[in-house]
C-alpha cells in the first residue's frame, strides 16, 4: 500500500508518447554535439601528434648521419728511419714515435702536387688528429710491419667528413671557408680512387668527449647518467616509498602532518635549478663532496624527484580498494600486516611506475646539474660514481654550444641516444602496469 | 498509515536533494516519537557477548542509538531492518571493525567473555581473531583461493606444518561448500570466481581462523538457493561450537535459520525476542509492519 501511493506520487507527469516527441526532438542536436566534441577531440591528438612528428624529423634528419664517419684508405710506408731509428723496437720508443709524419708522407706521395707550406697543412688537415694514434696502436701491436707499406683505413677529419657526407655547404669556398678547393679536389680524387668510406661511427659509442668532434663520442656521458641514476633510484625510491607509507598509513592526522603533506607537494613544483643550488651548498661546499662526480648529481637528483615518487606511491596507496585492507582486519592481520601483505603488493606496480617515470625526468635534466659542476669538459670515460664526468642532456649542452659545424649532427644523435633511453623508460613503466594490472 | 503515506506522495522535490545532516536531524525528530526502549528480552541465556547501550556516529550522522544486546553462545541471532537502519554498523561494533573508519564514533559497553573489547588492555587484533567477519560484499584478497583460506591459519601460526596447512585450508573450503568447485584451480585468483563462489570463499576464509563468533552480514546476497541452502546448512553445524549473528533481508532465512531475531529501525533496536514469536506475534507495529511486508 504504501509503495502504490509512493510511486503514484512520482510518476512522471507526461505520457510515454509525449517522452518519445521529445526525445526525438532533442536527439539530433545531441548526436550532433557529441560529433563536434568528437572532432575536437581528434584535432588536438593530430596536432599533438603533428608537432611529434616535425621534432622527430629534425632530430633524426639532423642526427642520422651521425651514426656513420668518413674513413680515407691510405697506403703508409712505415719508415723505420722515422719511428724507430736505432732499431731496438722498445715500446717506450714506439709510442711516442713521430707518425703524424708518416701520414703526412703518405699523402703527400699521393698528390704530390702539394708542394707549399699551406697546401701541405691543408693535406694533412684531410686526416683527424686521432689517425695517427690508431696508426701508433696498429705498429704497437704488431711491430713486425715496420719498414713495409700498408694499407690503412684512417678517420677523416670532421670537416672532410661533413663534405665526404654532402652536409658542408657549398657556398662557403675560399678564404673563411672551413674546407679549400684543393681540399674538396683532393677529396673528391679520393673519393673516385675508391679510398672514402663511410663506416659506423664507433666511436660515437664507445668513447667520451673530445674537442675533435670525429673523435667526441656519448659513452663517458652515458655511464656519468647511469652512475648518477643509480645513486638517484637508490635513494629516491626507499626513501619515497617510506616516506609515503608512513603517512598514508601511520601518520597521526594533525597539522604537523598537513604542513608535511603541503610542503612535499610544495617541493614538486620547486624549479630544478634551485636543486642544483641546494646540492651544490649543502653536498659540496658543507659535507665536501667531489665536484662533477655523479654522487653529487645523483643525490640531487634524488631530491628533485623525491616529492615525486612519494606523491605517486601515496596516490597508488590510496588506490587499494579498502574491501582488501578491511579483509585482512577481518581475519585478525594487525595493522603492518595488512599494509605489507596486502597494501604493499597491489601498490608497487603504481610505486614502480611513478619511480621510472620520476626517474626519465631525472634523465633529462640538465639545469641542476651544471650548478654542481657536471658541466665541465671531461675526456675520460668516468669509472664509478666518483670520478668527474658530465650526464647525456649536459653534453648535448655542451655540444649544442660548440662551434664546430661537425657537433651539430653530433648534438642531434645524441639527443637520439636520450630520447632513446627515455622512450625504453617509460615502455618500461607502461609494461610494469600492464603486467601487474590490479584485477579484483 | 494512510495519512503518512500522503505525506511521502506529496513531498516536493527539492528534498531528494536535501542534505545529509538534515535527513539525520529529521530522522533523529521521528525516532523521537518512537519508543526509546526496546520491546522484547535483550538477554541471552548463556551470553558470549553483551552489548549495552551502544552509541555510534558518523560525524554528523547517528547511526545506532542507544542499543543493547545479547549474543548467545551455540546460538544464531538475525538481525533484520530497512536498508540503512544500522544493521551492518551494529555487527561491525562487535569486532572494532569501526574503528577503520576515520568519522565513526563509538561508546557503549561491548564484553566478549565479560571483557571489555574496547579496553586498552584488550589487543584489537586478538579479538578478531577470536570474531571473525563475513563481509556484506565478497572482498577475497587478490591473491590465489588458497592463500586467501590460507592467510589467516597463517599469521595467527594456527598450522605448525604444510600438511596441517592444508588440511585447515581443504577442510574450510569444503565445510563453506565450495571445495567441488575450485579443487582443481585452487591456484587460481580468488577475485577469478563469480559472486556467490567468492562469498562462500570469504566464509571459509573467516572459519578457517576457528572463530568464537562469526559475525556474517548479508552472506547470501549474492547466492543462488542451491548455494544459499549450503550455508544455512553450515550456519547449523556451526552454532555447535560457535556463536553467529547474521544480518539478512530475507525473513524465510532469518526463520530458517536463528533461534533469535532483533529487529532495527533507524538506529534503535526495537525489538528482539525467539525468532518464532517475531515471526508470528511481534509485540511492536513496527516489526508487525515489517515481518508483514507492509514495510520498506
Ligand atoms: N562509513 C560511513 N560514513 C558515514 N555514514 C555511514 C557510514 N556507514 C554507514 N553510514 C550511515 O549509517 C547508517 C546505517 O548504515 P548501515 O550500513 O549500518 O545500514 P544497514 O542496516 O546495514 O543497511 P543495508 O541493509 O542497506 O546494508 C546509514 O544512514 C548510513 O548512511
Ligand atoms: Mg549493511
Amino acid at each position: 500500500m504504501a509503495d502504490a501511493g509512493n510511486r503514484s506520487g512520482t510518476a512522471p507527469p507526461i505520457s510515454g508518447g509525449v517522452t518519445r516527441a521529445r526525445v526525438e526532438a532533442g536527439l539530433r542536436r545531441r548526436y550532433r554535439r557529441e560529433r563536434r566534441f568528437r572532432l575536437y577531440g581528434l584535432a588536438s591528438v593530430l596536432l599533438g601528434i603533428g608537432f611529434l612528428v616535425v621534432l622527430f624529423a629534425t632530430i633524426i634528419g639532423n642526427g642520422w648521419s651521425a651514426f656513420r664517419q668518413a674513413y680515407i684508405r691510405l697506403d703508409v710506408t712505415i719508415d723505420a728511419a722515422e719511428i724507430d731509428p736505432e732499431g731496438t723496437r722498445d715500446p717506450g720508443v714506439l709510442s711516442v714515435a713521430n707518425y703524424p709524419a708518416l701520414l703526412r708522407a703518405a699523402l703527400l706521395e699521393k698528390f704530390p702536387e702539394a708542394s707549399g707550406r699551406r697546401e701541405r697543412r691543408e693535406l694533412a688537415g684531410l686526416l683527424s688528429g686521432g689517425a695517427a694514434f690508431a696508426l701508433r696502436d696498429a705498429v704497437l701491436a704488431d711491430p713486425g710491419i715496420i719498414g713495409t707499406t700498408r694499407s690503412f683505413w684512417l678517420l677523416a677529419d670532421d670537416d672532410a667528413d661533413l663534405y665526404v657526407k654532402g652536409r658542408l655547404p657549398t657556398g662557403d669556398d675560399g678564404e673563411g671557408g672551413r674546407l679549400s678547393s684543393a681540399q674538396r679536389g683532393w677529396l673528391d680524387a679520393l673519393g673516385a680512387d675508391g679510398r672514402v668510406e663511410l663506416r659506423f661511427n664507433r666511436a660515437f659509442f664507445t668513447s667520451g668527449d673530445s674537442r675533435d668532434p670525429e673523435q667526441a663520442g656519448i659513452w663517458g656521458a652515458t655511464k656519468g647518467s647511469f652512475f648518477m641514476l643509480l645513486v638517484t633510484i637508490l635513494v629516491a625510491f626507499p626513501l619515497g616509498v617510506a616516506a609515503a607509507i608512513y603517512l598514508e598509513e601511520f601518520a597521526p592526522r594533525n597539522a604537523w602532518v598537513d604542513v608535511i603533506e603541503v610542503n612535499i607537494n610544495n617541493l614538486a613544483a620547486v624549479p630544478s635549478i634551485v636543486f642544483g643550488l641546494l646540492g651544490l651548498a649543502v653536498f659540496i661546499n658543507f659535507f665536501g663532496l667531489p665536484r662533477s662526480a655523479p654522487l653529487v648529481g645523483g643525490l640531487v637528483l634524488a631530491l628533485m624527484t623525491l616529492p615525486v615518487i612519494i606523491i605517486a606511491a601515496r596516490a597508488s596507496i590510496k588506490a587499494v580498494p579498502p574491501s582488501v585492507r578491511e579483509a585482512a582486519l577481518g581475519v585478525g592481520a594487525s595493522h603492518v600486516q595488512m599494509v605489507f601483505h596486502h597494501v604493499l603488493p597491489l601498490a608497487l606496480p603504481g610505486m614502480l611506475t611513478g619511480a621510472i617515470i620520476g626517474m626519465a625526468r631525472a634523465l633529462g635534466e640538465s639545469a641542476p646539474l651544471l650548478m654542481i659542476g657536471m658541466v665541465a669538459f671531461v675526456v675520460e670515460i668516468p669509472s664509478g660514481p666518483l670520478s668527474p664526468s658530465t650526464a647525456l642532456p649536459v653534453q648535448i649542452y655542451l655540444w649544442a654550444d660548440s662551434p664546430e659545424r661537425a657537433f651539430v649532427e653530433r648534438t642531434s644523435a645524441a639527443i637520439m641516444v636520450l630520447l632513446a633511453f627515455l622512450l625504453v623508460m617509460n615502455a618500461a613503466a607502461v609494461w610494469l602496469r600492464n603486467r601487474f594490472e590490479r584485477r579484483w | 498509515m494512510g495519512a503518512s503515506v500522503q505525506e511521502r506522495g506529496s513531498r516536493p522535490t527539492p528534498e531528494v536533494s536535501r542534505t545529509m545532516s538534515t535527513s539525520s536531524r529529521e530522522m533523529s525528530a521521528r525516532a523521537g516519537q518512537e519508543p526509546a526502549t526496546t520491546v522484547g528480552d535483550i538477554t541471552a541465556r548463556d551470553p558470549v557477548m553483551t552489548v549495552r547501550n551502544a552509541n555510534v556516529h558518523y560525524g554528523e550522522t547517528h547511526a545506532i542509538k542507544d542499543v543493547s544486546l545479547d549474543v548467545g553462545r551455540n546460538e544464531v541471532i538475525a538481525l533484520i531492518g530497512p536498508s540503512g537502519c544500522g544493521k551492518s554498523t551494529f555487527l561491525r561494533c562487535l569486532n572494532r571493525m569501526n574503528d577503520t573508519i576515520e568519522s565513526a564514533r563509538v561508546t557503549g559497553d561491548f564484553r566478549l567473555d565479560g571483557q571489555d573489547i574496547y579496553d586498552r588492555s584488550n589487543d584489537v587484533v586478538m579479538l578478531r581473531a577470536r570474531i571473525g567477519m563475513v563481509f556484506q560484499k565478497p572482498n577475497p584478497f587478490p591473491k590465489s583461493i588458497y592463500e586467501n583460506v590460507a592467510y589467516g591459519p597463517r599469521i595467527h601460526g594456527l598450522a605448525s606444518n604444510r600438511a596441517e596447512l592444508d588440511d585447515i585450508v581443504y577442510g574450510s573450503l569444503e565445510r563453506a561448500g565450495l571445495l567441488d568447485e575450485v579443487k582443481s584451480r585452487i591456484d587460481e585468483p580468488g577475485t577469478g570466481l563469480s559472486g556467490g563462489q567468492q562469498q562462500r570463499l570469504c566464509i571459509a576464509r573467516a572459519i578457517a581462523v576457528n572463530p568464537e563468533v562469526i559475525l556474517m552480514d548479508e552472506p547470501c546476497s549474492a547466492l543462488d538457493p542451491i548455494a544459499t541452502a549450503r550455508i544455512e546448512d553450515l550456519i547449523d553445524e556451526l552454532t555447535q561450537n560457535y556463536a553467529i549473528a547474521i544480518v539478512t533481508h530475507s525473513m524465510q532465512q532469518a526463520a530458517r535459520v536463528s533461534q533469535r531475531t532483533a529487529y532495527f529501525h533507524l538506529g534503535r533496536l526495537v525489538e528482539v525476542g525467539p525468532t518464532e514469536k517475531i515471526f508470528t506475534n511481534p509485540s511492536h507495529k513496527l516489526t508487525e509492519d515489517y515481518v508483514t511486508g507492509r514495510f520498506g
